[in-house]
């Protein structure tokens, strides 16, 4: 590969600095890039797909009623971070973790936040995700987003962003640690001379927090995955981490509940259960609290939890704190639990119920991004920079109309990275989901999944919409000095956004959401 | 075939029979999932066998001979759904119907994709390896499933289903812990090997007895055909030390006690597995049934008449079989949704 015919088109490129070349602190880690003809990188990709095939990675699409199972689409080239970098995002993570974490806790009982008036009250009313059934009660050690999936995206200059937290049942993880299965299958030898920090530890960190949370200590814990069956999106994820972590992989059907004690149906009568990694979404996991038509969840469920006679992951109302609008709140929450700054900076959010921030965004509707605060799936987003002036007539309207159900953010530039699309290789925008496990301490995944828009100037990396993924490699690039990236405190640009936010695709298959 | 998986059953009662870890963990959902796993694998490799054998006995038999495709239907038990698609039973609708068709339930490429649904609601008991193999001949079979009709490519087509059967059995055998779950599926592959054998056996001495006239000079080659559709030619040589007689043939696939696909060797294999999973002798008595069935039955008058009879007494006593698994380990899971992703 040489990268003379590299079009730039202007934005952050992760691997491809501004002068042409590959970045100094990255160019031995991807020396074996330029030492592939492209023949030879198509061959690799094709290795990958046949790969991908036999090993039967896949991820289900919903068309006309039918699921179809399509084989993971996967880019042959690397995304390449190096440690310095990786060691700030992981602390920022592990930081918004905590003090998500003591947000709920405190949302759920004395609301100390509330009554501090950093928080606004008000807004538990309009959350989707705020559950009354969870009020006064705390977990065991106080931890409710068990597992966390943060979006981050880079902006124009440089700068990493969290565009959201997934705390409900974030997905992808599996396919971060297919995609190095793959990887290894077709690049074995640059595992043997790079340093690149393994990933497969994950199913073993996930099953010891979960172990954590069993009310029998001292003794082996039944685990089980719950997951919403064959016909969900991310089944195959599912089944992954129960067999990755040897526990049982369960439907709602499998167990029952007597006397506040959650059981397995086995051929050899009823099995005592101790903690279910549950990835079914809260409102189908109980038909006595939540939705009382859900066929996926398990009667009694809710009781058994609040009795302390089982663990559940993530703990059911964990998704107050992944609402659009808790999200803007998000560097508030982390000054008032913890008195520190954010290290991870959010992309910055006006609330249209302020009123400075509502004249803001009115007067600058064509270059920003107007969310509605309590849809999810991208519904409902209104994009400045491609709106028309009617369109901008119409937004002004709805924010109008209904201000606290409004928030707008500044468009950002995603960066890309190179990727192989139709024979050549070619800069494509993508984000990057790495998986955060809280329990008695955190642990963030060494890189992350990276999804990545095939199309060319697609920001939409879903894979049901044509996006595909790539490996992340985090390795030391040993040259300190050589490290040019911009660094985290930088102020945001105008830009652009769009929501990669999980499909909530409840309504139309009653499943788990996220499908990566 | 046996009453299958598709069948809705009504929800029944939680068990109320408490275990502790450690006894036996298998969900009643995996147990079901495997034990038709084991089934669906059996059903393919089988119908391969079959299709390959009547092909190769086609061919060898002059056309004065009449012999036709629709025994292989008959053997499959697959007449009705064949006669609401097609209006005649000719080589090419017949053997597309049972390798390739998806709208046969029973057909090569609907049962590997069963069986691969099945295990893909079972993937933490089965190992890495075989699922893969197993996705592998589901995704291959279906892309090549033309190759399976022209009788060019048929017979290859037919051996390398069979090879790939066998090597998923293989590395189930070589890399699956010897737990209970690999006892449901030892099950379902015997119970259906059974019932594959049987009706082999009604089918083919059934045409012999009606077709007297013009297929009896061909009756040698016929009962060589009946042994070879089911493996059984070169074992039944080696045991009876014989020249291929009907008696004698009808005898080694019931009773014999150590070829592998012998009703007798089938049951018997089910009941070692049985005896592996808890509450077995619940579903003895069902198994013991059929195999006083078939030791007990006089071989030799079978030939001429009451075969009819005594396949469907048999296979009454699969069916039994069948629903005592059903009963007494499957009832408490609720029909999942693989079942009915057979040809979606």
């Amino acid at each position: 590969m040489d990268w003379d015919d590299y079009p730039l088109d202007g934005f952050f490129d992760e691997l491809i600095g501004s002068d042409g070349r590959p970045r100094p602190e990255l160019r031995a880690a991807s020396a074996f890039l330029d030492a592939l003809s492209l023949p030879e990188l198509i061959e690799r990709q094709n290795a990958a797909e046949l790969a991908i095939r036999t090993m039967g990675i896949t991820f289900t699409v919903y068309n006309d009623d039918a699921a179809l199972d399509r084989q993971w689409p996967f880019d042959v080239i690397p995304r390449i971070i190096s440690t310095r970098e990786w060691t700030r995002v992981t602390a920022g993570l592990e930081q918004r973790l905590e003090a998500l974490n003591l947000f709920i806790s405190d949302i759920y009982n004395e609301q100390k936040i509330i009554q501090d008036d950093v928080f606004p009250g008000g807004l538990l009313e309009a959350s989707a995700n705020y559950r009354l059934a969870c009020r006064d009660f705390t977990p065991p050690l106080g931890v409710w987003a068990h597992v966390c999936g943060s979006d981050l995206v880079r902006d124009g200059d440089g700068t990493m962003y969290v565009l959201e937290d997934n705390l409900r049942v974030p997905s992808g993880v599996s396919y971060l640690l297919e995609n190095r299965l793959v990887t290894k299958r077709v690049f074995p030898e640059l595992f043997r001379n790079l340093d690149i920090m393994p990933v497969d530890d994950y199913p073993t960190r996930l099953h010891d927090l979960l172990a954590s949370l069993s009310p029998r200590r001292g003794e082996a814990p039944t685990i089980v995955v719950l997951t919403p069956g064959i016909y969900n999106s991310a089944y195959f994820e599912h089944a992954f981490l129960a067999q990755q972590m040897g526990a049982e992989l369960v439907e709602g059907t499998d167990l029952v509940v007597e006397d506040d004690i959650v059981y397995l149906r086995t051929i050899d009568g009823l099995a005592r259960v101790d903690v279910i990694y549950r990835r079914v979404d809260d409102l189908f996991l109980d038909p006595e609290v939540f939705r009382p038509d859900s066929a996926l969840g398990v009667p009694g469920l809710m009781r058994a939890w609040r009795a302390g006679n089982v663990g559940l992951a993530n703990a059911p109302g964990a998704g107050v704190a992944d609402d659009k609008v808790v999200y803007a709140y998000v560097p508030d929450i982390i000054k008032y639990y913890l008195g520190e700054e954010p290290l991870i900076a959010n992309v910055p959010t006006y609330i249209c119920d302020r009123d400075d921030d509502r004249a803001y965004v009115l007067d600058h509707l064509d270059e920003l991004v107007v969310k509605p605060a309590n849809e999810s799936g991208g519904y409902g987003i209104f994009v400045g920079p491609h709106s028309t002036r009617e369109q901008q007539d119409d937004c002004r309207a709805m924010v109008k109309a209904d201000p606290r159900n409004w928030v707008a953010q500044p468009t950002l530039q995603l960066s890309t990275a190179p990727t192989l699309c139709e024979g050549q290789v070619r800069p494509r925008h993508l984000d990057l989901r790495p998986f955060v496990l809280s329990g008695e301490e955190h642990s963030v995944t060494q890189g992350g999944l990276t999804r990545v828009a095939l199309r060319e100037g697609s920001l939409v990396v879903n894979s049901s919409q044509g996006g595909g993924s790539k490996d992340t490699w985090i390795l030391d690039t040993g040259d300190e000095h050589a490290a040019a990236l911009p660094s985290q405190d930088h102020a945001h640009s105008q830009t652009q956004s769009q929501s990669q936010s999980e499909n909530h695709n409840q309504s139309q298959n009653q499943s788990g959401s996220g499908s990566p | 075939m046996i009453d299958d998986v598709t069948e809705p059953r009504s929800p029944s009662a939680p068990p109320t029979r408490k275990t502790t870890k450690g006894e036996s963990m298998l969900l009643s959902r995996m147990a079901e999932s495997i034990y038709w796993t084991g089934r669906y694998l059996e059903r393919a490799e089988t119908t391969a066998r079959v299709i390959k054998a009547h092909t190769e006995l086609y061919l060898d038999l002059p056309k004065a001979a009449g012999l036709g495709w629709e025994p292989l239907l008959r053997i499959t038990g697959t007449s009705d759904t064949f006669e609401e698609i097609f209006d005649e039973p000719s080589e090419e609708y017949v053997v597309s119907f049972l390798a390739a068709d998806t709208r046969n339930p029973g057909s090569i490429v609907s049962s590997l994709e069963r069986a691969r649904n099945n295990v893909r609601t079972s993937r933490t008991i089965v190992p890495r390896e075989a699922f893969e193999a197993l996705n592998e001949l589901h995704l291959t079979a279906a892309e090549s499933r033309d190759m399976a009709v022209a009788r060019r490519g048929r017979i290859g087509w037919m051996s390398d289903v069979i090879g790939d059967v066998q090597r998923i059995t293989g590395v189930l055998a070589g890399t699956m812990s010897h737990d209970e779950a690999y006892a449901f599926l030892r099950m379902g592959r015997q119970i259906e090997r059974a019932d594959m054998t049987s009706r082999v056996l009604e089918v083919r001495v059934s045409s012999l007895a009606q077709s007297s006239d013009r297929l009896m000079p061909y009756a040698d080659v016929q009962w060589m055909s009946m042994l070879k559709s089911l493996t059984a030619h070169q074992m039944y040589r080696r045991a009876m030390q014989t020249r291929v007689n009907g008696p004698d043939a009808l005898r080694f696939l019931l009773q014999d006690p150590r070829f592998p696909r012998s009703v007798d060797h089938c049951l018997d294999q089910f009941a070692k597995a049985l005896e592996e999973v808890p509450r077995g002798d619940e579903v003895m008595p069902a198994c013991i049934d059929a195999r006083e069935l078939v030791s007990d039955t006089k071989v030799r008058t079978l030939v001429w008449e009451g075969l009819g009879d005594f396949v469907d007494e048999l296979e009454i006593c699969l069916a039994n079989l069948d629903n005592a698994l059903n009963e007494v380990y499957f009832q408490g899971a609720v029909p999942h949704p693989s079942a009915m992703l057979a040809s979606a």
